[in-house]
C-alpha cells in the first residue's frame, strides 16, 4: 500500500502543479484575478505532497520492501539502516524524486515566505515554477516511476554500489540537490519578472535571498562531494573534472556570478538584462547537467543506468524550458530600460569583471565537458582531461581572485584609481613578501601555477579582511562579515589547492609486516595485516603505527570486500594534522608476503574544504544579515499591533 | 547590434540542443577499430605450444593464402567458449594458427583434447612478449592475416556463433 500511496501523492502533486499553472495564467492573462488567491495554497499543497511521496519512498527503503522494483534493484536487507535510508537517492528514480521534491518544496517556500515581490510577479513566478515542475513530474511518472512493483518479489535485493555505502551519501546529494534545484526559484523569478515587466531593483532585492540560499547549499554540496571523492576513491585527488563534477560546478559558477550581479541590480539598479540572463543560465546549467548524467551521452563515474528514452525525454524538457525562457528573454528584454550608469573605476566595474571571468570559466568548463561530444559528431573520439581544465581555468581563476581582492575595497558608482591602489598597498606588500619567501624556500621545486596560487592566496586573504580595517567589529553589519568570510574562504581554498599541487609527496612501496617506511618526515611502522568483518563486508586491514617524532598514532587502511554486489573497495586511512594530511591506501598482495602501500603526505590540503565551508558560512551570514532586518521590522510591527 | 546580442543565447542553445540530439541518437560505437590493420605481422619465432603441433613463426604467414591467427590460453574461459566456432571455421576450410599465452604444454594438450584442436601450428608465448608486439590486449583475440602476411582484421574477444559468417567473409576478402 505504501508504494501505491506514494504514486498517488505524486499524481496529485502533478495535478496541483497543472492547476497552479492554469490558475496563475487565468488570473494574470485571462482577466480572472479572483483565481490568483488559490495559487499560493496550490503551491503549498503541491510541495507537501512531494514531501509525502519522498517520505514514503524512504519508508519503503527502510523496510526493505523487495516487492518494489527500485528497492529490489538498489538495496539489500543486510545493509546498515543509514545506507538503506540514503540509498533512497542513490539511484536514478529516487534521485529524480528528490529533484521534484526539492522543486515542490522550494515552490511552497516561495508561496509562503516571499513578501517583498509585487503580487503579479509573485504569481507569475509561482506559475513558472509549476510549469517546470510539471515537466519533471511527467518525466518521473511516465519514464522513471520510483514506485513500480515487481511480481513475484525477489527474496532479497541486489544491493547498493559499495562506493556509495558511506555517510557521504546521506549528506552530499541532498545538499547538492537543494542548491542545484533550488536555483529553479531564481529561474522562475526571472521568468516572472520578464512576464510582468518588473526587472528592477526591488525585484532584485526580493530574489537575492533565494539565490543566496541555493548558492550556500550548492557550495556545501560541492565541498562535501569533493571531500567524499577524495577519501572514498583512494586516488588522493580531490577534483577529477569528471562530467558530473563539471555538471555541478557550472551552475555554481553561474550562481556565483548571479549573486554578484543581483547585488549590483539591488544596490545600484544596474545590469538588469545580464542578471536575468544569469538567473536563466544558472538553472539551465543544472538541467543540462542532469541531461548529461542521465542520458548516457557522456561516460562518467557517476553515470546512471542508461536509457535512450529517458535521454530524449530530458532533452525535450531542456528544449521547452530553456528554449522558452531564452525566447521570452529575447522577446521581452528589449523593453527593459538600461539601469543606472556607473564610472569606469567603481565597484560595479569590478563586479562586471567578476561576472565576465566567471562566465569565461563557465564557458571553458562547458566546452571541455562537451568537446568529446562535438568531435564525435564529426567522427573523432577525443577525451578531455584535467590538464586542459587546469591550464585554462586555473589562470583565469587567479585573475578572478585579483578582482575579488579589489572589489570590496572600491566604492560604488565612482572611485579614484589612486585611492583603490592605496588601499591595496598592504595586501600587495604582503603578497610580494610571500613570493620572495616562497622563492627562497622552494625555488625550482614548484610549478608556476601553484607558485602564483600561493602568493595570490596570501595577498587576497589579506585584502579580503581589509574591509574590516578600522571598523568597529561589533557594529559591522552581518552581511559585510559574510562577504569578508566568504572571500577569505576563497583565498583559503586556493591556498589549499596550490599547496596540494606544489608540495604533495607520494610514495609507493611493497612492504611486509614489521617493515618501517620513511617518507616526508614520517615513519610508518607496518605492524601486521589481519582480516576483520563489518555489517555487510569483510576486509583485510593493515595496522600501521605512524609518527614523526612524537607519540605514534594508529592508522588502519583497509581493502574491503562487499558480498552484494560483489565488489572490492579500498578504504584509505587519513590522519589529519594541523599542517596537512597523511593518506595511506592498502593495495594488493605482491609476491613474498609483501603488500602494496601508497602513501601521500599532503601539506595543508584540508584548507581546500575549510575554504569551501567558509564560503558557504559567509553566504549564510549574508543571508541572515539581510533577512534579520526584515524579521526585526515584522516582529516590531506585530508587537505594536498587539 | 543589441538585438542580435539578445537572441544570441537562444541561437547558441539551439545549436547545443542539435549537438545533444545528434549525440543521443547516434548509435553506440562499440567496435574497436584496430590500428594494426594493413600492417605486417611483427617478426617472431615461437616454440611449439602443444606436443603434436609444430611451433610458429611470422615467416610462415606470407604464403599467398589468408590465415587466421588465434590468441588463446588454456586458462581462459572465453577461449573454451570460442572453440566450437573455431572448429566450424576450420570445417569451412579456413587455416588457423594459434599462439598460447602464458601457458604450459601439458595444459594446452589437455585443453585441446577437451575442446578440439582446429590449429595447424601452435606457438608458445610464455612471457606474452609476442602478444604485446601484436598489440593484442587480452585473450581470446583473432587476427585475419592476408596472403602477404599483413593484418587484415583484428577481432577482440571471443568469436560468437553469429560472428562466424563475418569472419569467413573477412577471410575471403583478404585473398
Amino acid at each position: 500500500m505504501i508504494a501505491e500511496a506514494g504514486l498517488a501523492a505524486l499524481w496529485l502533486a502533478a495535478a496541483l502543479a497543472l492547476l497552479q499553472l492554469v490558475l496563475a495564467f487565468a488570473g494574470l492573462k485571462g482577466g480572472k484575478p479572483e483565481l490568483l488567491g488559490a495559487v499560493r495554497p496550490a503551491a503549498v499543497a503541491q510541495g507537501a505532497l512531494t514531501a509525502v511521496a519522498f517520505a514514503l519512498l524512504i519508508t519503503l527503503f527502510l523496510r526493505s520492501d523487495m516487492s518494489v522494483l527500485l528497492v529490489a534493484t538498489n538495496s539489500h536487507s543486510m545493509k546498515p539502516w543509514l545506507y538503506k535510508f540514503a540509498g533512497t537517492w542513490g539511484n536514478h528514480e529516487g534521485s529524480m524524486l528528490l529533484w521534484v521534491t526539492v522543486m515542490g518544496v522550494a515552490g511552497a517556500a516561495v508561496a509562503l515566505f516571499e513578501r517583498a515581490l509585487r503580487r503579479d510577479t509573485h504569481m507569475a513566478t509561482l506559475g513558472a515554477q509549476a510549469a517546470i515542475s510539471l515537466g519533471f513530474y511527467a518525466f518521473l511518472l511516465f519514464s522513471s516511476n520510483p514506485f513500480a512493483r515487481i511480481d513475484p518479489p525477489p527474496p532479497d535485493g541486489q544491493g547498493l554500489n559499495p562506493l556509495l555505502q558511506d555517510p557521504g551519501l546521506a549528506f552530499h546529494p541532498p545538499t547538492l540537490y537543494l542548491g542545484y534545484v533550488g536555483l529553479s526559484v531564481a529561474f522562475s523569478f526571472a521568468v516572472g519578472a520578464l512576464l510582468t515587466r518588473t526587472v528592477e531593483a526591488a525585484f532584485a532585492r526580493a530574489m537575492r535571498p533565494w539565490v543566496l540560499a541555493a548558492w550556500v547549499l550548492l557550495t556545501l554540496g560541492i565541498t562535501a562531494g569533493s571531500y567524499w571523492a577524495y577519501y572514498e576513491l583512494g586516488w588522493g585527488g580531490w577534483w577529477f573534472w569528471d562530467p558530473v563534477e563539471n555538471a555541478s560546478l557550472m551552475p555554481w559558477l553561474a550562481a556565483t556570478a548571479l549573486l554578484h550581479s543581483v547585488t549590483v541590480l539591488a544596490t545600484r539598479d544596474g545590469l538588469r538584462a545580464w542578471t536575468i540572463m544569469l538567473a536563466v543560465v544558472a538553472f539551465s546549467m543544472s538541467m543540462v547537467g542532469t541531461f548529461l548524467v542521465r542520458s548516457g551521452i557522456l561516460t562518467s563515474v557517476h553515470a546512471f543506468a542508461v536509457d535512450p528514452e529517458r535521454g530524449s525525454f530530458i532533452l525535450a524538457l531542456l528544449a521547452i524550458y530553456i528554449g522558452g525562457a531564452l525566447a521570452l528573454f529575447g522577446w521581452r528584454i528589449g523593453s527593459v530600460r538600461e539601469g543606472a550608469p556607473f564610472e569606469l573605476v567603481s565597484r560595479e566595474t569590478l563586479l562586471v569583471v567578476n561576472n565576465l571571468l566567471l562566465s569565461v570559466i563557465l564557458g571553458v568548463v562547458l566546452i571541455g565537458t562537451l568537446y568529446p561530444l562535438m568531435t564525435e559528431a564529426f567522427g573523432h573520439k577525443v577525451s578531455v582531461g584535467a590538464p586542459y581544465f587546469d591550464r585554462i581555468a586555473g589562470p583565469i581563476a587567479l585573475a578572478l581572485m585579483i578582482a575579488l581582492a579589489a572589489g570590496p575595497l572600491t566604492r560604488w558608482r565612482r572611485d579614484r584609481a589612486g585611492a583603490v591602489a592605496k588601499r591595496l598597498l598592504v595586501p600587495a606588500a604582503i603578497g610580494i613578501t610571500a613570493s620572495a619567501l616562497l622563492a627562497v624556500l622552494a625555488w625550482g621545486r614548484i610549478g608556476v601555477l601553484p607558485f602564483l596560487g600561493l602568493v595570490i592566496a596570501v595577498a587576497v586573504g589579506a585584502a579580503s579582511v581589509a574591509p574590516l580595517w578600522k571598523r568597529k567589529l561589533w557594529r559591522t553589519p552581518l552581511f559585510t562579515w559574510g562577504m569578508v568570510i566568504a572571500h577569505l574562504g576563497c583565498a583559503v581554498s586556493v591556498a589549499g589547492m596550490a599547496s596540494d599541487s606544489a608540495f604533495t609527496t607520494e610514495k609507493l612501496v611493497a612492504a611486509r609486516p614489521g617493515d618501517r617506511i620513511h617518507t616526508a618526515g614520517w615513519t610508518l611502522h607496518f605492524v601486521n595485516i589481519r582480516p576483520i568483518a563489518g555489517d555487510n563486508w569483510t576486509a583485510l586491514q593493515a595496522d600501521m603505527q605512524v609518527d614523526r617524532g612524537g607519540a605514534p598514532v594508529l592508522m588502519r587502511p583497509q581493502s574491503r570486500f562487499f558480498a552484494s554486489p560483489p565488489t572490492t573497495t579500498s578504504e584509505a586511512a587519513l590522519l589529519t594534522c594541523w599542517n596537512g594530511q597523511l593518506y595511506v591506501v592498502l593495495g594488493e598482495e605482491v609476491e613474498g608476503g609483501r603488500w602494496q602501500l601508497r602513501i601521500w603526505w599532503k601539506p595543508f590540503v584540508t584548507l581546500i574544504w575549510l575554504g569551501g565551508v567558509m564560503i558557504a558560512l559567509g553566504g549564510a551570514l549574508a543571508l541572515l544579515g539581510r533577512e534579520r532586518r526584515g524579521w526585526l521590522l515584522k516582529w516590531r510591527a506585530r508587537k505594536a499591533v498587539a | 547590434m543589441r538585438k542580435l546580442l539578445i537572441w544570441l543565447p537562444l541561437a547558441l542553445f539551439l545549436a547545443f540542443i542539435g549537438l545533444f540530439a545528434s549525440g543521443l541518437f547516434q548509435p553506440d560505437d562499440r567496435i574497436i577499430h584496430s590500428r594494426l590493420v594493413g600492417q605486417s605481422l611483427p617478426s617472431f619465432t615461437l616454440p611449439a605450444g602443444a606436443s603434436d603441433r609444430p611451433g610458429l613463426s611470422s615467416a610462415q604467414f606470407a604464403t599467398g593464402k589468408p590465415r587466421l591467427l588465434n590468441i588463446f590460453a588454456s586458462w581462459c574461459v572465453p577461449c573454451a567458449a570460442e572453440a566450437p566456432q573455431l572448429m566450424a571455421l576450420k570445417a569451412a576450410g579456413v587455416e588457423i594458427d594459434a599462439i598460447a599465452i602464458r601457458d604450459a604444454r601439458p595444459d594446452v594438450d589437455a585443453f585441446l583434447a577437451r575442446y578440439g584442436n582446429p590449429y595447424a601450428r601452435i606457438g608458445l608465448d610464455a612471457r606474452s612478449g609476442v602478444q604485446i608486439a601484436l598489440g593484442s590486449s587480452g585473450v581470446p583475440e583473432t587476427f585475419v592475416v592476408d596472403g602477404k602476411g599483413r593484418i587484415a582484421y583484428q577481432h577482440i574477444g571471443d568469436i560468437r556463433a553469429d560472428d562466424v559468417a563475418m569472419i569467413l567473409d573477412r577471410v575471403r576478402k583478404a585473398q
